[in-house]
């Protein structure tokens, strides 16, 4: 059976079409969820995709965690939903408290989209396990407020846990404490990611492939294929 | 929005048949339900029960006993003193005002028709030059919408059509850069919006003052910033556009935006208000007292030292509510619950208004308390010409107006219906626009009268008197580097000047990658998005100026920003179609500006029409003026083409090569002496004067051909426009891209003296640079004789090399030239580009020297040595995943060799050869082959290998020719500057017809090239 994945559209979202577009390539089924619907439809997966949801003129991602949508999937991800939260999404995660930490402005201040080399730190997490582990790979970055900040005790307990997911490599684009670009809940199946593995799927319109093996690794995770 | 009008004004024909209403309104409302359902009353409220604001002594514009200035009012005091000429207005056109009415405007009315005959919004002066655009205008079956509509739209595809439009906010921009900017891409966004389309990506052709000033260090991150924060939040890719310094634009800086939409064919939008008895619903954010009298006020005047307390004029952007403007307005589209749609912009409600009910023939009853406001103070005047953002005015059968009313609640986008459409109030000719206030009459008028009868002006016009002197003082005659040292030092500073330099501080302040259809985005020479995912249909977009050259000459000036535009779209292999234009000049009262408006228009109507693409809309911004300086004249030419499927795109980037393989740098198009208008000319000498570079557009033409030819049949592995900086810019450019060297020979000619420079540097148009892979030089040189265009092998890529050769001048790796390249905005307006910590604590100056490594995996040569980082231990820049580049750190000379030489003997060799062509066809390409191969870099860098790649070429001439340096540069010389005609005829063998390929005569000697061709080779390699 063909993985049925929920790309979430909160008002002011922007990146929904190319995580679906992503998922798609990968072989998911997309379904496409609303914010104001607290219904998953029977999803196996969720992404929360990039964007500036309401506008983000708040916090970003503070108003979004409290879309109807939202408490039906944070109950479903403490349940072990699978959950993959890019950019925005990462933020509306964070906001959530389903990780840990929050994501700031950039500490240059200015916008920043570029081509980011990262390593996957972890390939234990549903969204992760197509790649081997210390897997050096080229996707795009494009944020403002993609400034990893957590106190130090959490940065340690999330290293010292496995729940880095990707660091930076060659240049942090945003000020990240400890070069973190993404994590993961303890369980693994809650994952936060700054960069855009989405805009990385196919050769004519991203830097590389390397993005899609985060929507693979969730077709395999979810096929019951260990990690 | 306005948009320009090739209408000429005409009498008001209906004015004796519509004397004004009396107040209150007499005309009767239809009992339609939808309006019925109208929050507001329906009654006449008692005049002593209007709240007014307190009273006459708060009207800002002109206080009235009462506080209201109505219809009546106006009737009974014909005698009242206005202040038109605050507003913008002449004597002239205020008595014309009185005459169309038959009475004086009230306060509303006068508010109404001076932003509605302004400069900005009626085109008076500009109208009787623009009208060239539709007269010489080439017939496209195409073309969808054009000039008059928000934007033009092309056909595409039996069912895609694309729209797109370029348009200035550049006065906003300077009196709050954030702000202007971002408006100026909510305004532009909502044009294309309106025409029924998805808009899908946006540009921006910017222009400051000095690089250096103090002031455009507030103006250009304010204005950087505002772009990237409005077009990101909209999730439109930024895939292109300018960055340009002059003092010029010091107190004038440009800022214009281009937004490119994709619709079905059959969504396609127009603005008539048509069908008497539908509802006028205002959708989108609510109205408040932002930029009001922005146009008339603001943007038709000529800056003075005011202009700081204009603040208020500019308006405020709310991206969010623009999204859910567009999203809502899509699916009210595909519901097909629009009768017409308009955006509101410059001239806020007022032109939204007139236009719609001008456009149809209608009238409109508006009651105008109806509009949701931000400040529940405002008054009738201030509603109607308040230019808050992110609004669309919609013509709505009754009976969809729950549908409507249903979706924008969706979104959560304010609507409301304000009013209805009415016919003519005696059942012919044009109705009229009533607009009520809490139950009196404020506006009485003939909606085409504000749209189509405003003032038109033949303005004086006079070339400048310094024009002739101007144009004697010749930057040839100029002092030109003539030493290999002061050439390497030249094109060192060249390519770290404010103009040429690497933009990325800007371009990655911007989301290019959103939409996932970013096919080629900046410092590509053009944007090129995926259209149809399925097909790869696609299209290709650039926008060029250069205010430099349009000074020298108007008229050539705008047919060289047109070429360069056409080029940059043709480089990518997509066929142009379409222009568009955003006319930025002084004030049109200086005849002298005038001249040069005139001249540049034409000039771009008879560019246009030789090249065979119409103009489809666009702008004009006048009064970018400080004092009596004016700014050079600019005029910003968008040309769109079409790539039916975009995998087929060519990028500007040397690729990198598998092996020993490498490419074959040709230089396509003639290389004259052309220094006039020069980025050279002006950054080492602060030089402007001459006449700018020859255009030829059939030449242009010509070689757009000749590149979508060869890019359908696989030919090209890139290529590259070349235009300011000359051909020195764009070997830098290609070749850091992704990191591939190159080595070229200066073909004959180009040798001696200060020739070499000529060559690197000479701005001549109608050239680009291509990269061939290996066995496809033949056909390719074949297909440049077909289509007559001249063609010089100039040299090759060098993958391990790592450097730029210029052979016999100067090598520089491109490590210096990275840095070089890279650091001059990050030292100008801070280190936000650069990467953080480890940059900041190793005092590196250079930003991410190889920031995006397009290819994944490669790990960059360039790595290793990276920029100008003082400390070896440069921060690791990003590396590939594979580490390979590490073993062939070993050096770009030995890595050139080992390159070439297993080449030379294996596929190199000459003799495979004229696969039947006659020898000496073989010859030219075999020409090629030999430069190849026996190419100086090859013997120079490693001498041990000199066999081998001498062999390659062509044995037995090499050998003739003693040393094959002697050998290669003359085998490589064989085709330029026009030589390359017959050569290339040659090559061809059976194309023999083709031989005078260098079409204008310009083809020199090349007698002695041809035989050394012929010579060097015996034969020729397969084409694989």
């Amino acid at each position: 059976m063909t993985a049925r994945i929920g790309v979430v559209t909160f008002p002011g979202s922007l990146d929904d079409r190319d995580a679906a577009r992503a998922a798609r390539i990968a072989g998911a089924e997309v379904v496409s969820l609303w914010h104001d619907d607290p219904d998953l439809h029977g999803v196996d997966a969720v992404v929360l995709p990039g964007g500036f949801s309401y506008g983000d003129y708040l916090r970003c991602g503070a108003i979004a965690r409290f879309a109807p949508v939202m408490g039906t999937i944070a109950a479903g991800a403490r349940a072990g939903l699978p959950v993959l939260g890019i950019c925005n999404g990462f933020q509306i995660l964070c906001e959530a408290h389903l990780l840990p930490g929050a994501l700031t402005r950039n500490q240059h201040l200015h916008f920043r989209n570029r081509d980011q080399v990262l390593r996957i730190e972890s390939a234990g997490t549903a969204w992760t396990n197509a790649y081997q582990p210390g897997q050096e790979i080229l996707i795009p970055v494009k944020n403002g407020e993609g400034c990893y900040v957590a106190d130090e005790r959490t940065l340690d307990e999330l290293e010292a846990t496995g729940r880095v997911v990707a660091r930076y490599l060659g240049g942090n684009p945003n000020g990240s404490l400890r070069d973190i670009a993404g994590i993961s809940n303890e369980a693994g199946n809650v994952v936060g990611l700054m960069p855009h593995p989405e805009h990385a799927v196919e050769a004519l319109t991203g830097p590389s492939l390397d993005g899609l093996g985060f929507f693979t690794s969730i077709l395999k995770h979810l096929a019951g294929v260990p990690a | 929005m306005i948009e320009r009008s090739e209408v000429m004004g005409q009498p008001e024909p209906a004015l004796a048949d519509h004397p004004s209403a009396p107040d209150p309104a007499p005309v009767p409302l239809s009992a339609v339900d939808a309006v019925a359902r109208m929050a507001s009353p329906e009654s006449p409220v008692p005049a002593e029960a209007v709240p007014v604001g307190g009273g006459a002594a708060e009207l800002p514009v002109n206080g009235y006993p009462g506080g209201l200035d109505t219809v009546s009012n106006a009737t009974a005091t014909p005698g009242d003193l206005q202040p038109y000429a605050e507003l913008g207005l002449r004597d002239d056109e205020y008595d014309r005002i009185r005459q169309i009415l038959r009475r004086r405007p009230t306060q509303s009315e006068l508010a109404m028709y001076s932003i509605m005959w302004s400069e900005h919004c009626s085109y008076k002066s500009s109208k009787v030059h623009l009208r060239q655009f539709g007269e010489k205008a080439p017939p496209s079956d195409r073309m969808l919408a054009g000039i008059g509509e928000n934007a033009g739209v092309i056909q595409i595809s039996e069912q895609l059509a694309v729209t797109f439009k370029v348009e200035s906010h550049n006065h906003p921009s300077f009196v709050e850069p954030h702000q202007g900017a971002a408006t100026g891409v909510g305004g532009i966004v909502r044009d294309i919006l309106a025409m029924g389309a998805r808009p899908v990506a946006v540009m921006d052709p910017l222009r400051f003052g000095a690089a250096d000033h103090p002031d455009t260090a507030r103006v250009l991150p304010g204005v950087v910033a505002g772009i990237g924060t409005y077009g990101n939040s909209l999730g439109l890719p930024n895939i292109g556009g300018e960055v340009v310094f002059d003092a010029c634009y010091q107190g004038n800086p440009l800022v214009n935006a281009l937004c490119l939409g994709v619709l079905p064919v059959q969504r396609l939008q127009n603005k008539a208000a048509a069908g008497p008895g539908n509802v006028v619903v205002l959708l989108g954010a609510k109205t408040g007292r932002d930029g009001i009298g922005g146009v008339s006020v603001l943007a038709s005047a000529t800056f003075d030292d005011g202009s700081a307390q204009r603040r208020p004029s500019v308006q405020v952007g709310d991206p969010f509510m623009e999204k859910l403007l567009i999203e809502a307005c899509l699916e009210l589209y595909d519901a097909q619950l629009v009768v017409g749609i308009q955006d509101l912009g410059g001239a806020g409600l007022t032109c939204a208004l007139t236009e719609t009910a001008a456009a149809a023939g209608t009238g409109m009853r508006v009651w105008l308390e109806r509009v949701e406001l931000r400040e529940a103070s405002m008054q009738p005047h201030e509603i109607l010409a308040s230019e808050s953002q992110e609004r669309m005015l919609l013509i709505v059968a009754p009976e969809k107006l729950d549908a409507v009313l249903r979706i924008a609640e969706k979104w959560g986008v304010p609507a409301s219906a304000i009013g209805e459409v009415t016919g003519a109030p005696e059942g012919s000719g044009p109705g009229r626009l009533l607009v009520t206030w809490q139950g009196h009459t404020v506006v009485d008028v003939p909606p085409g009268s504000l749209v189509d009868d405003g003032p038109v002006y033949a303005r004086p016009m006079r070339e400048p008197a310094d024009l002739i002197l101007l144009q004697a003082d010749r930057a040839e005659t100029l002092p030109r580097p003539a030493t290999a040292e002061a050439l390497r030092e030249t094109l060192l500073r060249m390519i770290a000047s404010p103009n040429l330099c690497d933009k990325t501080w800007v371009t990655e302040q911007y989301d290019r990658y959103v939409l996932g259809n970013t096919v080629l985005a900046q410092p590509e020479d053009a944007g090129v998005i995926r259209i149809d995912e399925r097909s790869g249909l696609g299209v290709a977009i650039s926008v060029d100026g250069n205010g430099r050259y349009t000074r020298l000459d108007p008229y050539h000036g705008a047919k060289l920003a047109l070429a360069e535009a056409y080029r940059n779209v043709a480089v990518t292999g997509a066929k142009p179609v379409a222009v568009t234009d955003c006319l930025n000049f002084g004030s049109p009262e200086d005849p002298g500006v005038m001249w040069q408006f005139a001249e540049a228009v034409r000039g771009l109507a008879d560019g246009c029409a030789e090249l065979g693409i119409p103009v489809t809309g666009g702008n004009v911004s006048f009064y970018n003026q400080t004092g009596a300086a004016a700014i050079h004249p600019t005029p910003v030419v968008g040309v769109l083409g079409v790539l039916d499927d975009v995998a087929e795109r060519v990028p500007m980037g040397f690729a990198r090569t598998t092996g020993n393989d490498h490419d074959l740098i040709f230089l396509l198009g003639e290389t004259r002496l052309e220094l006039s208008g020069s980025e050279w000319a002006w950054v080492t000498h602060e030089h402007l004067g001459g006449v700018p570079p020859k255009v030829n557009l059939a030449a242009e033409r010509s070689l757009a051909e000749l590149i979508a030819e060869a890019a359908r049949v696989g030919h090209l592995r890139s290529a590259h426009d070349l235009s300011d900086g000359g051909l020195a810019q764009a070997l830098v450019e290609s070749s850091l891209r992704h990191g591939v060297g190159a080595r070229i020979a200066l073909p004959e000619g180009f040798t001696a003296g200060s020739m070499p420079f000529v060559f690197l540097f000479s701005e001549s148009a109608g050239r680009a640079m291509v990269a061939v892979p290996r066995g496809h030089e033949k056909a390719f040189t074949a297909l440049c004789v077909e289509r007559g265009v001249s063609w010089t092998l100039i040299g090759v890529t060098d993958t391990a090399g790592n450097e730029l050769e210029i052979r016999d001048q100067f090598t520089i790796g491109l490590p210096e030239l990275r840095a070089a390249h890279s650091a001059t905005l990050p030292g100008l307006f801070g280190e936000g580009a650069a990467t953080l910590a480890e940059s900041v604590a190793t005092g590196t100056s250079t930003p991410d020297a190889e920031p995006t490594g397009s290819d994944q995996g490669d790990t960059d040569p360039i790595v290793g040595t990276a920029p100008a980082g003082p400390d070896g231990a440069d921060r690791a820049e990003p590396v590939g995943s594979d580490g390979a580049a590490s073993a062939p750190a070993a050096g770009p000379a030995a890595a050139a060799g080992p390159d070439e030489a297993p080449a030379a003997p294996g596929d190199a060799a000459p003799a495979t050869a004229a696969s039947g062509d006659a020898a000496r066809g073989a010859a030219a390409s075999g020409d090629a082959a030999s430069t190849t191969a026996a190419n100086p870099d090859t013997a120079t860098a490693n001498p041990d290998e000199a066999a081998s790649p001498s062999a390659a070429t062509a044995s037995p001439d090499a050998a003739a020719a003693g040393p094959d340096e002697a050998a290669s540069p003359d085998a490589a010389t064989a085709s330029p500057d026009g030589a390359a005609g017959p050569d290339a005829a040659a090559a061809a063998g059976d194309a023999a017809p083709g031989a005078k390929v260098s079409g204008d005569g310009a083809s020199s000697t090349a007698a002695g090239d041809q035989e050394a061709a012929a010579r060097t080779d015996a034969g020729d390699r397969p084409t694989d």
